[in-house]
Formats: C-alpha cells, sequence, structure tokens
C-alpha cells in the first residue's frame, strides 16, 4: 500500500478518533466555559472602559487612563506568559494551578482584556445623538446602558464576541501544556512530538470546522439582527 | 434665590439670565477643527424671555451657539454661569437626579431623530414612558393615544429602519410628547427633510401647540421656519442674542447683520420655490 493510503486508513481509523472525540469535548468544555467568563468580564470592563472615558456617561479622566492602561499591558503579554501568571490565582479560586479547571480561567483571563476592548469600541459606534436623545427624556444613566447603548451595538457587539471566541479556541491550544488537554494538546503530543501526522490532521481539521462554525454561527446572528432591524 | 424672582405670576413662563458658557477650543462642538487651542465663547451674556404657548425661534448661523443655547434648557450643555429659569423651577440650580426628573417634562426633537433602531415605533415611544415610570397598562394607552396624534398609527410595529425622513421625526415628536412636556426643543428638527415634509412636520408642531398649549421652542437656520412657524424670534450672532421681537417685525426692519442677510437671500427666492422643493 501506498504512503498515502496508510495515511487514509490511519486518520479514518477507531484509534485515532478514540483520541480525538474526547479531545474535541474537551475543547468544547474549555472554550465554553472560558467563553462564558469571557463574555461576563470583558462586558463589565468594557461598560466601565466606556463609561469613565472622558465626555463618556461618568468621566473619571485618571482611573481611565490607568484601568486602559492595565487593559492594554495585559493584551501586550504573549498568551503563554498571562497563563503561566494567572495559574497562581487559579490556585486560590479553585485549589488546583494545574487541569482543564485552572486552564479555563487561565484562558478567560488572557482574551478578556482584548474583549473588553472589544466591547468598548462597539458601544463607542452607537451615535452620540441617540444617547443625547435618551438624556433628554431624563434616561438613568443604567437605563442608557441597558436600553441604548446595549441593543443598539449588539450586531457589532456580537461580531466583536465572535472573534474574540475564536481565539479563545486558537489559545486552548497552548492549555495541554498544563494539563488542560483538548484538541491543541492532541496536536501538539501526538502530531508534534511523535510524528503521528494523520493525529495532527485530524485535529486541527476538527479546530478548523469548530472556528468556521462559529465565525459563520456569530456572521449569521448579527446579519438576522441587522436585517430585523431593516438597517 | 433672589426675593425679587419669588414672584411667578407676572413673570414670562421661560426667563434667560446672564448666561455664559465657554468651550475648551480643542474638542468644542461647533467649532472648527483647526481653531486655536484657546477657549471659545459660544454664548455671551444671554436674556431671553419666552411666553407659555408661544412658538419662539432661534436663528442664526451655523457656529452662532443657538444649539447650544437650546441645549443649556435642558443641560445636556452645562452653562458656565447665569441662570435659567421654566416655570418655578430653577433648571440651573437642579441636582442631579432633580435634573433627570425635569427633563421629563422637557421634550427634545432633533436634526437627525436619534431614535433607536432596535425598537418599533411602539416601543420608541413607550422607552421615554418606561423612563417616566409609567405603568404598563397607562404606556400601552399612551403609545397608542401619541402615534394617533402624530398620524402614524398604522405604523406602530414598523422599526425606523423602515420609515421615510418625514416619518422618523413624528416619531421623534411622539417620543418627546409621550410624557406630557411643558416645553417642546427643537434643534433642527425639520433641516434634514425634504421641504414638503418639513412643512408638514411643521404644520404638526403648530397643530400640537395649539391643541396643547405647548411651548415650542425652535432652533433653525432657515428662515422659512421662522417665517412659516414663530410668532417670536432671537437672532444670534457669535454667541450674542443681536436682535430679539416679533416675527414680523424682525423680518419686516431687520437690525443685524445676521438678519440682513437672511431676509435679503430669503427676498432673492420666491417663498413658492421652497414649498416646490428647491429654495433651500
Amino acid at each position: 500500500m501506498s504512503g498515502f493510503e496508510d495515511f487514509l486508513s490511519d486518520l479514518f481509523s477507531l484509534k485515532t478518533w478514540d483520541v480525538i472525540w474526547p479531545a474535541i469535548l474537551d475543547t468544547l468544555v474549555m472554550t465554553s466555559v472560558s467563553t462564558i467568563l469571557m463574555a461576563i468580564f470583558g462586558l463589565a470592563l468594557g461598560t466601565v472602559l466606556l463609561v469613565t472615558r472622558p465626555g463618556g456617561l461618568r468621566p473619571l479622566r485618571v482611573f481611565n487612563v490607568i484601568f486602559g492602561g492595565i487593559i492594554d499591558a495585559l493584551r501586550s503579554l504573549p498568551s503563554m506568559v498571562i497563563i503561566i501568571l494567572t495559574l497562581p490565582l487559579a490556585k486560590i479560586i479553585i485549589g488546583r494551578s494545574w487541569g482543564p479547571g485552572a486552564v479555563m480561567i487561565a484562558l478567560a483571563l488572557t482574551c478578556t482584556p482584548m474583549f473588553a476592548r472589544m466591547v468598548e469600541s462597539s458601544f463607542l459606534e452607537v451615535a452620540r445623538g441617540k444617547i443625547e436623545a435618551a438624556k433628554s427624556i431624563g434616561a438613568r444613566n443604567w437605563e442608557i446602558l441597558l436600553k441604548v447603548i446595549l441593543p443598539e451595538s449588539l450586531p457589532g457587539l456580537i461580531r466583536a464576541f465572535t472573534i474574540a471566541i475564536i481565539a479563545l479556541i486558537s489559545v486552548t491550544a497552548i492549555a495541554g501544556w498544563f494539563g488542560g488537554g483538548g484538541l491543541g494538546d492532541v496536536a501538539v503530543r501526538y502530531g508534534y512530538t511523535r510524528f503521528l501526522t494523520h493525529m495532527l490532521v485530524a485535529a486541527v481539521a476538527v479546530l478548523i470546522i469548530i472556528v468556521e462554525f462559529v465565525q459563520v454561527g456569530g456572521e449569521a446572528w448579527a446579519k438576522h439582527i441587522v436585517r430585523k432591524r431593516h438597517l | 434665590m433672589t426675593e425679587a424672582l419669588t414672584d411667578t405670576k407676572a413673570q414670562p413662563f421661560i426667563q434667560i439670565r446672564n448666561l455664559n458658557k465657554t468651550f475648551a477650543g480643542r474638542s468644542g462642538r461647533g467649532v472648527a477643527a483647526n481653531a486655536t487651542p484657546q477657549t471659545v465663547e459660544v454664548l455671551k451674556d444671554i436674556n431671553l424671555d419666552i411666553n407659555q404657548g408661544d412658538i419662539f425661534g432661534i436663528v442664526g448661523f451655523s457656529g452662532a451657539g443657538k444649539s447650544t443655547l437650546l441645549r443649556c434648557l435642558n443641560r445636556l450643555e452645562e452653562p458656565d454661569s447665569g441662570e435659567i429659569r421654566i416655570g418655578d423651577s430653577v433648571i440651573t440650580s437642579l441636582s442631579h437626579n432633580e435634573l433627570l426628573a425635569f427633563r421629563r417634562k422637557l421634550g427634545m426633537i432633533f436634526q437627525q431623530f436619534n431614535l433607536l433602531d432596535s425598537r418599533t415605533v411602539a416601543r420608541n415611544v413607550d422607552f421615554s414612558l418606561s423612563v417616566a415610570r409609567k405603568s404598563k397598562a397607562a404606556r400601552a394607552a399612551r403609545v397608542t393615544e401619541i402615534l394617533d396624534l402624530v398620524g402614524l398609527s398604522d405604523r406602530r410595529d414598523f422599526y425606523p429602519g423602515q420609515l421615510s425622513g418625514g416619518q422618523k421625526q413624528r416619531v421623534g415628536i411622539a417620543r418627546a410628547l409621550a410624557n406630557e412636556p411643558i416645553v417642546l426643543l427643537s434643534d433642527e428638527a425639520t433641516s434634514a427633510l425634504d421641504p414638503q415634509i418639513a412643512l408638514s412636520v411643521l404644520d404638526l408642531l403648530i397643530d400640537i401647540n395649539a391643541k396643547l398649549g405647548l411651548t415650542i421652542i425652535l432652533v433653525t437656520h432657515q428662515l422659512e421656519v421662522i417665517k412659516y412657524a414663530c410668532r417670536h424670534v432671537a437672532v444670534l450672532e457669535n454667541g450674542r442674542i443681536v436682535e430679539k421681537g416679533t416675527t414680523q417685525d424682525v423680518l419686516t426692519n431687520p437690525q443685524s447683520d445676521t438678519m440682513k442677510v437672511f431676509v435679503k437671500v430669503n427676498n432673492s427666492m420666491t417663498s413658492d420655490t421652497w414649498r416646490e422643493g428647491e429654495g433651500i
């Protein structure tokens, strides 16, 4: 048999997929949990950035500069470094600095600063006039945030969220180093370390499918909202 | 406040006294981007009285400060000094929470309409009512009533993206009137509309003024709007009021440079061209 046929039969062998299936599950669980954490903290921090910036709903100049500076400093660090830095935090929160749980917290923290800035910039897309109109009828700041800025920026926010999830998936590959498991881990341990090309290809193919699924899904959701609003 | 101001009976409904406002040159609204980075005096010692039930025009060239003056009335712009009084309330000394409550008594409409694209026509109007903490039933009834008043009952479940400019401004008016304000502030509300549509929106405002006795303040750079709708007018030039009086007096005997230019330009076109959609 030729090498290519060998490769194909390896690629679709039960042995390969006995490894891949649990890895898919690991990746999905890791990504989902860190996505939820990232969404919560990213929205919260992005809102703080928006509200405190000059001309914002509650301008706090010095705080905004310092806080924004910290966010940007975190964004400039390589993911690997952030994970190493945040693992002790995981130890405090869940009592372990290794394994899937610890890695999920680290992953969320890796992508949260970026997502916070994306949330801020999506919010900034809302026309100033809409916020002024809300102010002119006496809306409170929380009403402006929840009833004007959030719904008006929703399509952009969903697109930003989609990009952030995909960034998160790509970072999960590093999680393997710290016992997180997942497809990235399979690609490194079997594909790279043991030269099992079919494992590498299988892991990568599944990762691509997941990412495409997220991208297409996010885009369709955003488009649906835009179409519903006749924009 | 001073004793002299406590007797409101004999006093005009809206009083503006010694109002001043400066912008930092760099970020100022309506200030050219290349202006010197010094402070710009946008409003200088403004004194103005407006009667209840009037339709009052504030006119001037762009950058004259007319929008800023209007926005001081609901403190979307904070004046540097001076006093504004509407009815019994001294706007300039309200606390933040008092200001929010008072803004519910002031409606405002805008050149760019500023509707919420995420909400239908009915829910745009309902936004005002929800901010004012009205009950669900009262809100539903008021939405129906007010959409009927502006002639949009058949569009209640449309999104702003499905409406024409004139219809959007009617929604803006409905939103502004939802909480039964005592004053309606109009910031170039007809400037983005085709002339015939602008006229129909002005007709609606005049109609509302007659029906509800609502005081309306119109900021505009279109003399036609003043002529068509306003009983009194103030002319702003570089942040100062250079002329004020009844519309007829100001138009027939203009004193300020601004008004002379306006009238001259206006006379070079017949008012009919405006109605036919070519004039502005």
